[in-house]
């Protein structure tokens, strides 16, 4: 009986706040442009296999390193011309935005939710617990991330997945410190004390009474993580450590490219650019949502 | 303590350097790393032989400039007995070390010195044999010289005995390499005594064209001419290793004036540097191979037919012109066209995908699945691995084959391309040590080497083949070896373990007015003859 | 005061044991072995494999050379390189003043300009100067700085040969190296055109790792200003009509500056990560292209001992901005 009035006035909330949200979210232009380019990107990793005019790993054998087609030695059918092997450059940045787009949800998911249960399990508990995981916390991060991220992937094998669990990894003290902070402060409040003697179990307490109440600056900083973990894959990918060729993930194609940079501008400039605005795109959302979720939160 | 020497050593050298005439010609090479160290005895690699080995010192026979013959340097003449098992050296008189600051030589170069070069590194009770913690003799012992020299006797101090083991054509080739340059004893035990062993390694005293001044780790390296030198003295004044590692960036700085002559220009850059009228290009047939070895132990691979109709299919002139840009010759034989004794004879397979899609069938073979490894590194002989099996697995899918390209880190690439049993076809290659074509057919195709801490990545153990150049090694008969070998490469061709690739060209992209820069085909790069033209 | 510093250094000591185990641990579990890479293609037999491994000591069990380790670590031996043979502590010092050198720079870049311009953009909030700076800021801060570098030697060096490709000096100078500082010993070489030269080389690697540190402490620095002058005591002033200057320069900026201090300590680390990429792309001869290299080669004792050292400095590094947070705002230290 009580349960449906609860329900109805939760669900009553949550469109108010959604539509609050989106008011905030709908008053930084910026924001919204990168909603839309974030969007678009979504559509074209999806419809890749669409909207590419080639096969990403189609060599052309006749159509060595063409340049973009405005250029007077580009050929039609390659808009921004080909790579050293002859593959279109479009399509291979086509397909490159499915890579870049799994690997921010794919580090995200891992680092969150791996950041999430540490740090709900220090702050809830605290003592020697908390101290002996903040103290592992604190070893992670005193090293660079991406130097500690090459390390990992030197360890774990050059690769896709490997590169995305290293920069999880390395990403992820920064969500336990966040969850632990937001716990700690939360635990005080008389909510949870309620609870509490109301005899919800640990587990619960955790999940159900305290996380969804300390969420705002993990949605912020899972943000901010994807398009780190973006670039940080491109660096891994430039550097050898990444996805391996004939991947068009961009940072590979980038590190591909470097040999010509003297002499075939677009193999160096396209997937570079295409780096920036994703990344772009992601950070001014981010920006949008940080200052719709939480007002206070308005510092980098 | 090795910080303060080098400082000081570097202040020392500056001073030299202020005294030295204003218009002094400098002579700049952007290489491609940095040394090691400075003792070319315990390194490897062409780069610490470029910086140590050749500028500085010299060994007992060297390779005459631009070739792979051998001829007089520290010693002036040399007699083989008739059995090939001794060597007698007679050594040149008045050669003089190098000084520096802390160390002015008070005699000329002896049997001493060369005694003291072999045994340190012979000699694992010798006193300089671990001067370094940790430091190993690679060459010495992959060269097989501990088990080949049986003594050294200094006859008087102007002649050595070798006595080997075995009758061996290549010894002499052998010691015109750089692990046994000539290093002083006198020096060493001025070391020794000041307690400062580890400079053998940093500040080395040779009787090369160049004196060693300054080291800055990962970015420069100073040398001036050794006026004193006993062969004809260098014609520029200083000379300077640039260290730039990133090959478009040294032409950028080699275009920008910042450099004269650079090693190993990025394929991709050749057509560009042909077209720059600041600059010249010396191109020579590099000693080497890239090759795909098949495990001739694992079916279908073990039958030649199979391996044979694999090669017709590779379409090489494809992995010529988009991996080496079409800098690179295709390659037929195990050994490169500058060798000698190699066989122009013979005919390579031809690529013909219908043809090889038959010789398939007809042999039993459908459906095949096949791993092709890819190194992860870039050499000479292969300057993109990938990019290469990615061709490889294009061209296969056309007769029904299907590739999956596979690659590992260059350590485990290295040790699991050994390994008896391995799945599939390994990329690798070859650049020759010392120009004889032993030190390619045995190394990489005998039975010996098929084992575990060989080099035979085909295992192929093929016993004819082997006897052969067990004959051509032990015989000095100059003619006889080139028609051993020849007839060992009509075996390898007719066997074809290998899908022979490519032999890359070596190009040498240097400023306009550089001029007596003569290319080594073994891949050195020494500056005594060089010059600046005004 | 003593006692703060002293506790804060006691409760590195378990973080840097850690680290130790970490940088141990992780380097054993790096497939590959330098033995195997220094035989190269020609292989290595399984005697001298042994020979050699035993040689390194790499025959002992896993904690006992961790403790061998541990051990010389107190005695200040972090170990021999096993590619050059050479001391890594030696190795690393004769490189770090170049890293240095660029970071330095760098952050100072990034502060002299970072901080007015955040400032001008909080003060004129909404302007076009704010917009324009903030958009850039946001584009630097999301700026693959691989790529940046890569651009910038295109069209710098490249097409317009303003400055050189790579290096720290022209070759045509020479002197000895008294603080490792090419700039200063430029300087105290006296020799003409030598500092010129130290400038033109360090310009575009600075830039690039300027980039994202600048981002940050613009947009750090305005936000810190917007929140300072929306206090009551900022607005307190504003109201007895002292002039905005003055408002601003004493009471608004003071008390911004504290987390903008900050958030330049902590671009430390970052800076650390940037070194790696700005080193490779310039071929600048520090330690993070060392690293690189060392991992490639791997060569254990110089990863270990260099992730060690980083990860120490950068440790230390955030241990003085902590302690000037705690000087300049008395609140913390009186906790």
């Amino acid at each position: 009986m009580t349960d449906t009035t609860v329900k109805i006035t939760n669900s009553a909330m949550r469109g108010r706040m959604l539509r609050e949200f989106w008011f905030y979210f709908s008053q930084n232009r910026g924001a919204v442009a990168g909603l839309v380019v974030f969007l678009l990107l979504v559509l074209t990793a999806i419809f890749a296999s669409v909207l590419a005019p080639h096969d990403p790993t189609q060599q052309y054998r006749d159509a060595l390193l063409l340049p973009p087609i405005w250029d007077e030695n580009g050929r039609a059918g390659f808009i921004l011309g080909t790579d050293a092997v002859g593959r279109d450059m479009l399509s291979r940045l086509i397909y490159g935005a499915q890579y870049s787009l799994f690997i921010g949800i794919v580090v995200v998911a891992i680092a969150l939710t791996g950041g999430i249960i540490i740090g709900l399990v220090a702050g809830f508990f605290g003592g020697w617990v908390d101290t002996v995981i903040m103290r592992v916390m604190d070893v992670v991060l005193a090293f660079p991330s991406l130097l500690l991220a090459l390390v990992l992937v030197a360890i774990l094998g050059p690769g896709l997945t490997n590169a995305m669990i290293a920069i999880a990894i390395v990403y992820q003290p920064h969500f336990a410190r966040l969850t632990r902070a937001a716990v700690m402060s939360e635990k005080a409040r008389e909510y949870v004390t309620a609870a509490k003697v109301a005899g919800a179990s640990n587990l619960r307490l955790m999940f159900k009474t305290i996380l969804p109440n300390c969420l705002a600056p993990l949605i912020v900083q899972a943000t901010l993580s994807f398009s780190s973990a973006v670039l940080d894959s491109a660096a891994l990918g430039f550097l050898g450590m990444g996805a391996q060729p004939p991947a068009s993930e961009w940072g590979t194609m980038l590190a591909e490219a470097r040999e010509f940079i003297l002499r075939a501008w677009w193999v160096v400039t396209f997937p570079g650019l295409a780096i920036l605005i994703s990344v772009l795109a992601i950070n001014l959302m981010g920006d949008g949502l940080r200052d719709a979720l939480d007002p206070k939160l308005k510092r980098s | 303590m090795s910080l303060f020497s080098t400082r000081f050593l570097a202040a020392s050298a500056f001073a030299l350097m202020a005294a030295a005439p204003l218009h002094a010609k400098t002579f700049v090479y952007c290489s491609e790393g940095s040394p090691e160290g400075f003792d070319p005895a315990p390194y490897t690699s062409g780069t610490t032989f470029d910086a140590s080995g050749h500028a500085v010192y010299n060994r007992l026979v060297q390779f005459k400039p631009g070739t792979t013959e051998i001829e007089p340097a520290l010693a002036e003449s040399w007699e083989v007995s008739e059995d090939g098992l001794t060597y007698t050296f007679h050594l040149r008189k008045g050669v003089k070390f190098h000084s520096n600051d802390k160390f002015t030589p008070s005699r000329d170069f002896n049997a001493d010195d060369v005694i003291f070069t072999f045994n340190r590194q012979a000699n694992a009770d010798d006193p300089w044999h671990q001067y370094i913690a940790g430091i190993t003799y690679e060459y010495y012992s992959s060269m097989e010289m501990d088990k080949l020299i049986k003594s050294i006797e200094k006859v008087d101090d102007n002649t050595v005995k070798f006595t080997l083991n075995q009758p061996e054509a290549p010894f002499l080739a052998n010691v015109a390499m750089p692990f046994v340059s000539i290093v002083s004893k006198e020096y060493a035990d001025a070391l020794d005594a000041a307690g400062t062993k580890e400079d053998l390694n940093n500040a080395p005293i040779g009787t090369g064209p160049f004196k060693f001044v300054a080291y800055q780790k990962d970015a420069v390296i100073r040398y001036q001419k050794n006026a004193d030198y006993w062969g004809e003295a260098p014609k520029i004044d200083d000379l300077i290793f640039a260290i730039t590692p990133d090959a478009s960036v040294r032409l950028q700085k080699l275009k920008a004036g910042e450099c004269h002559l650079m090693p190993y220009p990025s394929p991709a850059d050749i057509a560009d540097i042909r077209n720059d009228p600041n600059l010249k290009l010396d191109e020579q047939a590099g000693l080497n191979v890239g090759y795909l070895a098949y495990n001739t132990t694992v079916a279908p691979f073990d039958k030649p037919e199979v391996r044979k109709a694999l090669n017709m299919a590779i379409d090489k002139k494809a992995i010529v012109d988009a991996v080496y840009q079409g800098d690179a010759e295709i390659a037929k034989n195990p050994i490169p066209p500058t060798m000698w004794s190699y066989s122009n004879a013979i005919e390579d397979d031809k690529y013909d995908p219908e043809a090889a899609k038959k010789m398939l069938e007809d042999a039993g073979v459908s459906g095949l699945t096949m791993e092709v490894w890819a190194m992860p590194v870039q050499r000479p002989y292969m300057p993109n691995a990938r990019r290469t099996a990615e061709l490889i697995q294009n061209d296969m899918s056309k007769v029904g084959v299907n590739v999956e390209i596979v690659s590992y880190e260059w350590g485990e690439y290295l040790k699991k391309s050994m390994e008896a049993g391995r799945k599939g076809a390994v990329i690798l290659g070859w650049t020759g040590d010392n120009g004889d074509p032993d030190n390619f057919l045995t190394v990489l195709l005998s039975c010996a080497a098929a084992t575990e801490g060989g080099a035979n990545r085909a295992f192929w153990c093929n016993k004819e083949f082997s006897d052969l150049l067990a004959k051509a090694k032990s015989s000095s008969d100059h003619d006889e070896r080139v028609k051993l070998y020849e007839e060992a490469q009509v075996i390898f061709k007719k066997e074809a373990p290998w899908a022979t690739l490519a032999h890359s060209t070596q190009y040498v992209p240097m400023a306009k007015n550089v001029t007596g820069f003569v290319q080594s085909p073994l891949g050195d790069y020494t500056f005594e003859t060089v010059d600046l033209a005004e | 005061m003593l006692r703060f510093i002293l506790s804060k250094l006691l409760y590195l000591i378990p973080t840097m044991l850690g680290i130790t185990l970490v940088a141990f641990g992780f380097i054993r579990l790096l497939p590959g072995d330098p033995v195997l890479l220094m035989a190269g293609e020609r292989g290595v037999s399984p005697e001298r494999y042994a020979q050699i491994s035993a040689q390194l000591g790499y025959d002992q069990p896993m904690w006992q050379q961790y403790f061998t380790y541990l051990g010389n670590l107190l005695q200040g031996d972090l170990g021999n390189s096993i590619v050059t043979k050479k001391p890594v502590l030696a190795e690393f010092l004769s490189l770090f003043p170049a890293t240095v050198e660029l970071a330095l720079v760098a952050i100072v870049i990034a502060t002299l300009i970072g901080v007015p311009v955040g400032v001008i953009a909080a003060i004129k909030r909404g302007s076009w100067f704010d917009q324009i700076s903030m958009t850039g800021a946001l584009v630097g801060f999301s700026m693959p700085i691989f790529w940046w570098g890569l651009l910038l030697i295109i069209f710098f060096s490249g097409v317009l040969q303003w400055t050189p490709v790579s290096g720290r000096i022209s070759l045509m100078y020479f002197f000895p190296s008294v603080t490792g500082f090419m700039l200063i010993d430029s300087l105290i070489s006296g020799q003409e055109g030598a500092f010129a030269s130290a400038v033109s080389h360090l310009i575009l690697p600075s830039i690039v790792l300027a980039t994202i540190p600048l981002a940050v402490i613009a947009r750090q620095t305005r936000s810190a200003m917007l929140e300072v002058m929306g206090e009551d005591y900022v607005r307190t002033a504003k109201a007895k009509g002292l002039p905005m200057r003055r408002v601003i320069g004493v009471h608004a900026l003071r008390n911004a500056m504290i987390p903008v201090i900050t958030t330049i300590g902590l671009q430390i680390g970052v800076l650390m990560a940037g070194a790696i990429l700005t080193e490779t792309i310039f071929s600048w001869p520090g330690i993070g292209k060392w690293m690189i290299d060392s991992i490639s080669r791997r060569d254990y004792p110089v990863v270990q001992s260099g992730l060690l050292l980083i990860a120490g400095i950068v440790m230390v590094v955030n241990l003085i901005v902590d302690l000037t947070y705690g000087l300049i705002n008395p609140r913390i230290r009186h906790k």
